[in-house]
């Protein structure tokens, strides 16, 4: 076990852990935020992207040890069910979710995207997002979603 | 069609080995909408035929609503799945009450509450639990103004309710709660209900926002996986390298002894570690792993060889359509042996559970589509009284059919058995997901038809093999954990769904005008792979056989595939769907670029639930033969639309899983094991293979009856990507996914 500082969302969190413990199950576990899911941990199907210092990562193959001094954001980050951020807003709105299983890693890498790109168009969104997988069909939504925000209306469906 | 009398037909899956031959005979009568499926074949037993939907196998109104000082509460036997089906549910038992979703409180499948209705599965929710609410609901409602109506001395024509209230004449108002005070809910439903003209639906037909969304996007407590329990412990399994093996050696003190592990579970070649951290207890399953031995194991046969052993290993034949008389052979014939791979649930989220037992009975949180067959399947196997076991479902990742949600609700069960007191998170790794899900089957049909001289349908001779599409929780031993067991229970035997929902024989008989069907299926049992439900069962490549081969009967007719189609149809809704999509897409017209093609196909989902017809414009790269599709118009009659926007999600939702199935998909494996253990080894459609453009058409039937939407898009968007690929190449491809290396050189 070791003292680990976290900053999350941005408040530091001191934690006890076991140092080689991905991100995703401090996260989860310890610190008691859901958004982040296990899918894979393998870092291959995006279920747990979260933000690092404004880029996406794979919170499941992220050790812990190394993320002190550098900014986690989770999707709780971006707003709450009762007062949506303005992503979260149009996820809603295009109700751009099946299982939603796939959602919140969804949102976080689409979020990163939108923080270096406020504007992207719809072949730079599907480039962007091919990392995270959706097995439910909800892409051509994610992209409307994400356009909308994007300040145009995804042409997808 | 003849009715065999006294008989039930919708019982085929509980007959056994001599009953079978009796079976077959059963299969005209089964031709009702009611007949056998995933959901009715499986505990629940019609107690009243007379009733709508699943008020035949729960005939008493408080069973599904429930009125007191504290609000109204609507109780539904399926789950939600990530179609939306509980703002579904909500709707119509909204709109039937008169009364705001908000005013309800709506509780699914639990087997302490809720009615049993089997499973969620097959597009039966709305058809079963939505049907058996639109009329509960109206009748509960008619129950509580009567209660004012003898109150007040009023007749019941006078009054009316708004918003939980009953209004008399008079200016008198009665709450629902208070009216509810002299009426006994526990009342048989009638078959009639009061009745209430489409246009007067303010829900239903309109597009509410899902419940679940909200919390989905923020983080909020939405799935099984979420649950966290007080003092609650965190187990992993660890399973054999492949079904059939011996547990040799085992080092269980040394398991123990790592950080954080409180116990180790070994029972036959069944191991468990339970640790107080979850990442604790994945180190502990990962040196287990490590030190398990193993001998032995079920032989898994090289892929390339898999449907030559389909079509040789021992099956039983079951007779599916066998109407006219076949006429000899025209020249205008066509014949073709179609196949398809096995294919993954692949859930995004791994299975997980969460049980608990306290007090001498087991609590258990899982995302299984069907609680009280699940409750019995663990009580067997834990020997628990079934009443001592309370399954209560929590969503989890789309499953899309029978994945390993039950398996991982009874690896919690067995573990938590083992830690009295104590809840027990159990999550399956991904590679446990894809090793031990139960696939969709490997399939081959072989297909023959002709036209005579006027382009008429004659002959369609069909045969299919297939391995189950139904191992459902009938038995303990239907659960993969209990047969690694040291004393092992055995999977019951595998019976196939009747038609006319059909197992592998799901829309085997076309819909289309035929002048004689031989239409027969060789259902193995003798299996390499353990096979169940997935999403649209055998429809998936029987409708990619039969619209393939409409297309090529009319290719050597010189007869437009869609006018054939059309030639062949006599309902009028299957005509409008295809009469949609023609004028919507502008058929046939195709881009003039190289390698551009068209294609449509049509099917009416098992023949008696949702039509769908969809056309496809893609393009086939010349060299290497990958698809792009640039467009997909699509037109589907459900019936009287409850939710438009989630009808359309679903429709989306099936137009691209499906094009994964088919374009992407199979299971690698080889004699060594499965080698699709992650998603670097199951490849699915990523963001940059999606359709560039999707329209999608609802043709509305307000007020008739509901009839299901999440499978029936998976056949024909199979089917028009296959006449897209064909027009596109002149090459016609029959082997499933559609890449060139699955195609004969």
């Amino acid at each position: 076990m070791t003292q680990l500082t976290l900053n999350v969302n941005g408040s530091a969190k001191a934690l006890e852990l076991e140092p080689d413990m991905p991100l995703l199950y401090a996260l989860r576990n310890h610190l008691g935020l859901n958004g982040a899911k296990y899918g894979c941990g393998l870092g291959q199907c995006g279920a747990c992207t979260v933000m690092v210092d404004g880029q996406p990562v794979f919170s499941c193959v992220t050790p812990c040890a190394g993320l002190e001094g550098k900014q986690v954001r989770t999707v709780e980050s971006l707003g709450s069910a009762e007062r949506p951020g303005p992503l979260q807003q149009a996820f809603i709105d295009k109700q751009a979710a099946q299982c939603g299983y796939c959602i919140a890693g969804m949102l976080m890498r689409a979020q990163a995207l939108l923080e270096q790109n406020p504007h992207p168009d719809e072949q730079t969104i599907r480039q962007h997002m091919a990392v995270n997988l959706c097995r439910c069909g909800t892409h051509l939504r994610i992209i409307e979603a994400i356009s909308l925000v994007a300040g145009h209306t995804g042409s997808a469906a | 069609m003849t009715q065999a009398p006294a008989l039930n037909p919708s019982r085929r899956a509980f007959l056994r080995g001599s009953a079978l031959l009796m079976a077959f005979t059963l299969v005209p009568a089964a031709r009702r909408a009611w007949a056998d499926s995933e959901v009715d074949t499986l505990g629940t037993v019609v107690l009243a035929p007379d009733l709508p939907g699943s008020l035949r196998t729960n005939p008493y109104l408080d069973a599904w609503i429930r009125v007191d000082p504290d609000g109204i509460t609507v109780y539904t036997g399926k789950v939600e799945l990530g179609t939306g089906v509980k703002t579904a549910l909500l709707q119509i038992a909204a709109e039937r009450l008169e009364v705001s979703p908000t005013a309800i409180t709506l509780l699914t499948a639990d087997t302490a509450l809720t009615p049993n209705e089997g499973y969620t599965a097959g597009s039966h929710s709305i058809f079963d639990s939505g049907t058996a609410l639109f009329n509960a609901a109206a009748q509960v409602r008619e129950l509580l103004m009567d209660s004012a109506g003898r109150t007040w001395g009023v007749a019941l024509a006078l009054l009316s309710t708004a918003e939980g209230v009953i209004h008399g004449p008079g200016g008198q108002r009665m709450a629902y709660a208070d009216a509810v005070k002299n009426v006994d809910l526990h009342l048989y439903a009638k078959a009639e209900s009061p009745s209430m003209p489409p246009t007067a639906f303010k829900l239903i037909g309109h597009s509410l926002q899902r419940l679940d969304i909200p919390a989905k996007v923020s983080g909020g407590p939405a799935f099984v996986q979420d649950i966290r329990l007080p003092g609650m412990l965190h187990a992993r399994v660890i399973r054999p390298p492949r079904p059939g093996c011996t547990l040799l050696a085992f080092d269980t003190q040394a398991i123990e002894a790592l950080s954080g592990v409180v116990h180790v579970m070994r029972d036959g070649n069944y191991l468990a570690v339970v640790a107080r951290d979850e990442w604790q207890a994945i180190k502990a399953m990962r040196e287990g792993y490590a030190s398990a031995q193993w001998s032995g194991g079920q032989a898994i046969p090289e892929s390339r060889d898999i449907h030559a052993l389909l079509e040789r290993l021992p099956s039983r034949r079951y007779p599916i359509s066998h109407e006219g008389t076949p006429q000899a052979a025209t020249e205008l014939g066509y014949r073709a042996r179609v196949t398809k791979q096995y294919l993954m649930h692949g859930s995004i989220g791994p299975s997980c559970a969460v049980a608990w037992f306290k007090d001498g009975s087991l609590t258990v949180w899982t995302h299984s589509q069907g609680v009280y067959p699940l409750r019995a399947g663990i009580a067997e196997m834990v020997r628990l009284p079934p009443e001592r076991v309370r399954c209560i479902h929590a969503e989890g990742s789309g499953c899309y059919g029978h994945n390993g949600a039950d398996d991982a609700a009874a690896d919690a069960a067995l573990i938590a058995m083992r830690m009295p007191g104590t809840p027990v998170r159990v999550q399956w790794m991904r590679e446990q997901e894809n090793l031990w899900e139960p696939y969709s089957s490997a399939m081959v049909s072989e297909v023959q038809a002709n036209l005579d001289a006027q382009g008429r349908l004659q002959d369609w001779n069909y045969e299919l093999w297939t391995t189950p599409h139904n191992e459902r929780i009938v038995n303990a031993g239907r659960l993969l954990p209990a047969r690694l067991l040291g004393r092992p229970f055995t999977s019951a035997p595998s019976v196939p769904i009747a038609q006319p929902e059909g197992d592998g024989d799901r829309n085997a008989v076309p819909l289309y005008t035929l002048a004689s069907t031989r239409i027969d299926m060789n259902f193995v049992t003798q299996m390499p792979f353990r096979t169940s439900a997935m999403r649209s069962l055998g429809a998936h490549i029987n409708i990619f056989a039969i619209e393939s081969c409409l297309d090529e009967l009319a290719a050597k007719a010189g007869i437009d595939p869609l006018a054939l189609r059309l030639a062949h149809l006599t309902d009028p809704r299957a005509r409008a769907v295809i009469e949609r999509v023609r004028d919507a897409i502008g058929w046939p017209q195709k881009s003039a670029e190289p390698g551009a093609g068209i294609g449509l196909a049509f099917a009416r989902y098992k023949n008696i639930m949702g039509y769908c017809a969809i056309a496809v414009r893609l393009r086939v790269h010349p060299q290497t033969g990958e698809v792009q599709i640039d467009q997909v118009v699509t037109a589907v009659d459900v019936g009287q639309i409850v939710n438009p926007d989630g009808l359309r999600n679903q429709v989306e939702g099936g137009i691209v899983q499906s094009t994964s199935w088919t374009l992407y998909e199979k299971v690698a494996y080889d004699a060594a094991g499965i080698r699709s253990y992650d998603w670097s080894g199951y490849p699915i459609l990523r963001f940059t293979q999606l359709p560039k453009k999707v329209d999608i058409h609802l043709l509305d039937q307000p007020g008739q009856p509901f009839l299901g939407a999440a499978e029936i898009v998976q056949g024909p968007m199979a089917a028009a990507i296959g006449n897209a690929v064909a027009n596109a190449t002149g090459r016609r491809w029959l082997n499933l996914p559609l890449t060139r290396s699955e195609q004969p050189a």
